[in-house]
């Protein structure tokens, strides 16, 4: 939520528990007094997390009105309504963009550099480099966030000096004031924020390989691409494959960076669910439709969990 | 011709080789300087006054004041400060001794439905919280809960009881059975065992628990934002938005405040980096 990069983390963990054999009971008999270790968790998660998901289910079936307090049952009608409003389909699509653009830099760009990294010669080197590029992830992506609306800015903004600065002046525009733009300036941030963070899970599913491999392909005569290719990629697909799955999780459930920059305008153009959930649900005090629009997100992330389980499980039966 | 092939061989490869590696660390610098140059900018504009920010913006501050830093930690950024130390403090203590609680009663005691309450705990990790904000706030508006730390504290728990749990949980199954059973039998009650022998084995897994948390609870933003109105109870990253609102127009103030929030934790992961990465190890598995 705050933070994609922790985010993608979870969901490799979440694969991990599922492969993971149930802890065998210490004596055959069960003891009821036991479950005094598990109770304030499950209370906890059950009200808090299960609990909202059902009940959001309820809500969007409701239509209420804020002067009266009355809620009417309305059915389905929130959903059909989701069908026609235009800007469902424009979040939806960005929403896509944002997963298709993070698979290409957080996934495919960070995979190559924490290759590069572990190539290089000493530890200390390796160390230095991966702490630098995960710096902005420790940083809240609210600050990171305000930080690039500055970056954009027409007047003050570092992006457009740099372009006066090396002769490309053509390209000059209010990045976040542009229909055209707002989303991808956006998106942009997204990934020099985010970087680091696949980059340093990546350098540590490196570091899980044998390192005799490598010597064995270095004896065969594989170049460095060809050992990136042959040893580094089949070997870490595993990893791959989560990342690739929990990225689009992620991407259905931006939010802060978004609202931290544009609010979704200009004209909705950079508006992704989260946002138009938070849109309709609190300045329009849509509460129904704004759990319509949960629910959508809840489908889509349902949906990638569901492939990432069967993903870590398929991969389990294969090794 | 087979000693052609040979020197050509060896001689290909020192000379392709330093190439490679010009470039490897150009490319490697290069970006860093793209990731860490948008930082310095933010940390040089809180020097700068509103003349020198319209100005050239690759421009060194003109003079090192620190009156900007000053302004913003006087006007708000204290009081975010104290309630984002208050609240991460609060829910990391909270999630880590229930997690590890949980995590005991998960690998070390026999309970009816062990499968179903380990399935329920770690599937919440699946859920996110965007879904879960609507009925939520009808939740802790009804239950009075809301514009409280205690909002904050307990969702930022419950939401993270999953993925702490699941962490203590992998390291305690690897921990040997001996000692609790040596225990056990001499007379330990269930409590003592786990206070006193595992949870102090535990230690290294806890700590990066604690660190994992402290870098999501201080980051957060959907719920703090959603969930506080009033300033007295805003956390640093909300509060930095509504500063920027009040303060909009001294942008030198916003970038101080915004400095100063960056802060604690860029250092906090300097030095914990080694604790952070085996969470992180730990957490992606074997």
């Amino acid at each position: 939520m705050a933070n994609s990069g922790l985010a993608r983390m979870e969901g490799a963990a979440l694969s991990n528990a599922a492969g993971e054999p149930a802890a065998k009971a210490g004596r055959p008999f069960r003891h009821w007094s036991s479950l005094r270790w598990v109770a304030v968790a499950v209370i906890l998660v059950g009200w808090f997390v299960y609990y909202p998901i059902v009940d959001n289910f309820i809500v969007s079936t409701t239509d209420e009105d804020i002067f009266t307090g009355e809620t009417t049952n309305i059915g389905l009608a929130n959903y059909e309504r989701l069908l026609h409003d235009p800007v469902v389909w424009v979040a939806l699509w960005n929403n896509t963009l944002y997963a298709l653009i993070s698979i290409i830099f957080q996934v495919g760009g960070a995979f190559v550099l924490a290759a590069l990294i572990e190539g290089l010669g000493s530890e200390r080197q390796r160390r230095f480099w991966r702490a630098i590029y995960f710096i902005p992830s420790a940083i809240s992506i609210t600050i990171t966030g305000l930080l690039f609306y500055f970056i954009y800015q027409p007047d003050i903004g570092l992006l457009n000096a740099g372009l006066r600065r090396i002769g490309l002046e053509q390209l000059i525009q209010p990045w976040l004031g542009s229909e055209h733009t707002a989303i991808y300036a956006i998106i942009a941030m997204s990934q020099w924020q985010g970087f680091g963070y696949s980059t340093l899970l990546f350098a540590i599913a490196i570091q899980k390989i044998p390192r005799d491999l490598y010597d064995a392909a270095v004896m065969d005569g594989a170049g460095p691409l060809r050992r990136l290719w042959s040893v580094t990629l089949p070997l870490t697909r595993e990893m791959t494959g989560l990342m690739i799955i929990v990225t689009i999780t992620g991407a259905f459930q931006v939010f802060n960076e978004v609202m931290v920059m544009t609010a979704g305008g200009p004209n909705n153009r950079s508006q992704v669910l989260g946002t138009w959930l938070y849109q309709q649900g609190f300045i329009q005090n849509n509460f129904g439709y704004g759990a319509a629009i949960a629910a959508v997100i809840f489908a889509v992330t349902m949906i990638t969990g569901a492939a990432q389980l069967w993903y870590t499980r398929r991969r389990r039966i294969e090794l | 011709m087979t000693v052609m092939a040979a020197s050509g061989r060896t001689a290909r490869p020192t000379f392709g080789s330093a190439l490679a590696k010009a470039f490897l660390y150009s490319f490697l610098i290069c970006l860093g300087i793209v990731v860490l140059y948008p930082l310095v900018w933010m940390a040089l504009n809180g020097f700068k006054d509103n003349g020198q920010i319209f100005g050239d913006p690759f421009a060194l501050p003109s003079r090192w004041t620190w009156g900007n830093y000053v302004q913003a930690w006087n006007r708000g950024v204290r009081d975010y400060l104290a309630s984002s130390l208050l609240v991460t403090v609060a829910s990391a203590i909270c999630t880590v001794l229930i997690s590890a609680w949980t995590a005991y009663g998960l690998t070390r005691t026999p309970m009816p439905g062990k499968p179903l309450i380990v399935g329920l705990v770690l599937g919440g990790l699946m859920l996110s919280p965007t879904v879960a904000l609507i009925p939520l706030v009808r939740m802790l508006q009804a239950i009075g809960l809301y514009n409280t730390y205690w909002a904050l504290i307990i969702l930022y728990t419950a939401f993270r009881i999953p993925f702490s749990t699941f962490l203590i949980r992998a390291y305690m199954l690897g921990l040997p059975k001996d000692l609790d059973e040596a225990a056990r039998i001499d007379g330990a009650s269930e409590g003592q065992i786990f206070w006193r022998i595992i949870l102090p084995l535990c230690q290294p897994i806890i700590i990066s628990c604690i660190i994992l948390h402290v870098l999501f609870a201080w980051n957060e933003y959907l719920f703090a934002m959603v969930f506080t109105n009033g300033s007295a109870v805003q956390t640093l990253p909300v509060g930095l938005t509504s500063l920027m609102s009040k303060n909009g127009t001294n942008y030198g103030v916003v970038f101080a405040a915004m400095t100063i929030s960056a802060l604690p934790i860029v250092l906090l992961f300097f030095a914990a980096q080694r604790y952070f990465i085996r969470g992180l190890s730990e957490g992606i598995g074997k």
